[in-house]
């Protein structure tokens, strides 16, 4: 931008003193420095460190990842795993195929209408319905346990069937 | 790790003082016929730390088969009393006393039961008992006039057991708490984090067994509520619960589901000697030994929904003892073997059931309840009241007639189990 400025400048003033060519006195051109705008100038990265974590990343611990979902879900009176359910068994039961040495209880619940000690049985057939079908996917039996916490442990709490749908439910817990 | 769990869930000793919210009892109901027994105030009573009468006169209410006079005078048991006064003001049967300080620091309790129609002695006693005891002394009296006006032992000495849920109680969100049959005297026995449920006392009164969720699973323990020492009875692979005393107190009937499916195990009440007592390919659970110790009864869903079912305890085919209604559960037996208690849902409501075993004729006690538990003379029945809000529990007679509610200021009460007759 200075150059064609310079020029422009150079070329007007000689103009300037073609025209005045009768003159006594050439005048020599006063070049007056005018303050130029700043402009930015390219980021210099050469001294950033990118870091790169060693090791693969547990997909277990990632909190968007599939194995974030660790809840079967049933119908009343039902000991049936939905097809809602499916993908979670399929998912937990082919990471714990890969991870032979990971062990999970596999935690039963129901809402909690009825007797303690028979929603006990009844969470404990929920529980029992998950670990047979990841037994069935191919999980060693020793890397399973089904456990009941009946209506004790309540996910959702209320008298309605909200409430009820979300304690109908089997939990993969990871040990 | 059993040391560990001793310090953790230590229980506070008998010696200790009850610290907590007791537990208040509602009188709601009361028997046909009332037998009608004037109570006096006993002669010096202020010496002790409790009133004597007043307990006494408290539980004779409770009982729902007394109409109580206040005798409205201190009458000691030396003095002469006037008794045809008394009958003719309604009572037949008059309570005196007196307590006195001793030198060593108890208190000398005595009593007399007096008829005032035959005009003759029925009772008396006269006992030397610790200042923290003079309570239980009167409950003591309490009994003996129960028992020699109806002929039926007394429970109000007896103590219950249940779970105190706190929201918010942190280290102390679930409680197992001993309190004596008025709901006073409340001691935790064990507390924790996580759940507990099935509380059942030894038969002699010393230990009790529960179910607690302290590992994420339900494992049943025994524990010593003296010493408080406790051991695991069953943790075995799968959920361990349902733990029920046999009579004798050698052995203890339990659910496990260890082989796949909830079935019936009897071990010893050392834990060795585990086997399984039902075959059953669905639910069977909530065992109960019989008042003989010949048989279990449970629950099983066999034949669809759950019903109640008796086998021999050594093994063979069970029979089947509920039919009215598609679920039946919590069977539990009186200790004189006849009657049956347990808990019904009909058109959606969860009743308490008694039956007389002898004629299969049943009678609905109580709605909106669940986890019955017979009182030791079989008189009554305690079980959890589930309606709307804070958990309760409530007390009914075996006639349907009588009925108390037990209820606590802050946090909700639940599984009750009644303690046997002490020593």
């Amino acid at each position: 931008m200075r150059n064609v400025k310079t020029v422009a400048f150079i070329v007007s003033a000689a103009a300037l003193l073609s025209a005045c060519s009768s003159t006594k006195l050439q005048e020599t051109p006063v070049v007056e420095k005018t303050p130029v705008a700043q402009t930015t100038p390219p980021a210099d990265t050469s001294r950033d460190i990118r870091p790169v974590e060693t090791g693969t990343v547990d997909p277990l611990n990632d909190p968007k990842g599939v194995l974030a979902n660790r809840s079967v879900y049933f119908d009343y009176d039902s000991y049936v795993v939905r097809d809602d359910g499916k993908p979670v068994v399929e998912n937990h039961s082919a990471y714990l195929t890969k991870h032979k040495e990971r062990k999970v209880l596999i935690q039963g619940n129901t809402d909690e209408r009825g007797g303690t000690e028979y929603n006990l049985a009844l969470g404990q057939k929920r529980a029992e319905a998950v670990r047979k079908a990841m037994v069935a996917l191919g999980v060693s039996d020793g890397q399973l346990e089904a456990v009941s916490l009946g209506e004790e442990k309540p996910k959702a709490t209320g008298s309605n069937e909200a409430a009820w749908a979300e304690n109908r439910r089997a939990d993969i817990v990871y040990q | 790790m059993k040391k560990l769990h001793t310090l953790l869930f230590s229980a506070t000793l008998l010696m200790g003082v009850a610290a907590h919210a007791q537990v208040r009892v509602e009188i709601a109901g009361v028997s046909g016929t009332q037998i009608p027994v004037a109570v006096a105030a006993f002669a010096d009573e202020s010496v002790a730390p409790d009133q004597v009468s007043a307990i006494i006169r408290a539980d004779l209410e409770r009982s729902g088969v007394f109409k109580v006079i206040d005798a409205r005078q201190a009458i000691s048991d030396t003095a002469s009393v006037d008794l045809g006064a008394f009958k003719a003001s309604g009572a037949d049967a008059l309570v005196v006393g007196s307590v006195s300080r001793l030198a060593d620091g108890r208190f000398q309790v005595r009593y007399k039961l007096l008829d005032t129609v035959k005009q003759t002695q029925l009772s008396q006693l006269s006992d030397a008992v610790s200042a923290r005891n003079t309570r239980l002394e009167a409950h003591r009296i309490a009994d003996d006039v129960y028992e020699k006006l109806t002929g039926v032992r007394g429970i109000f000495s007896t103590r219950i057991s249940y779970v105190k849920v706190n929201p918010s109680g942190g280290n102390h969100s679930y409680e197992l708490v001993v309190a004596d049959a008025d709901g006073e005297n409340e001691q935790v026995a064990a507390y924790g984090r996580e759940s507990i449920i099935s509380p059942a006392w030894s038969p002699d009164g010393t230990k009790v067994a529960y179910v607690s969720f302290e590992k994420r699973k339900p494992i049943i323990y025994v524990q010593n509520l003296v010493t408080g020492q406790r051991a695991i009875i069953a943790n075995e692979k799968g959920s361990n619960s349902a733990p029920s005393w046999s009579p004798d107190g050698t052995r203890l009937a339990l659910s496990l589901s260890k082989t796949g499916n909830t079935q019936v195990f009897i071990v010893n009440a050392d834990g060795s000697g585990m086997h399984r007592l039902t075959n059953g390919n669905g639910i069977d659970t909530e065992p109960q030994f019989s008042a003989d110790g010949q048989s279990i009864y449970f629950v099983s869903d066999r034949s669809g929904g759950p019903q109640i079912y008796k086998m021999s305890v050594n093994g063979g085919q069970p029979t089947r003892v509920t039919f009215k209604g598609s679920y039946n559960i919590s069977p539990r037996v009186s200790p004189d073997g006849k009657t049956l208690a347990w808990i019904s849902q009909r058109d959606g409501v969860f009743s308490l059931y008694a039956m007389d075993l002898a004629s299969g004729q049943e009678q609905r006690l109580a709605d909106g309840a669940t986890e019955p538990s017979f009182s030791p003379n079989g008189k009554y029945i305690m079980y959890a009241n589930k309606g709307g809000g804070r958990a309760s529990l409530a007390v009914v007679s075996v006639d349907g007639r009588v009925k108390q509610r037990l209820s606590t200021q802050a946090g909700n009460i639940k599984e009750p189990s009644w303690g046997p007759f002490m020593k």
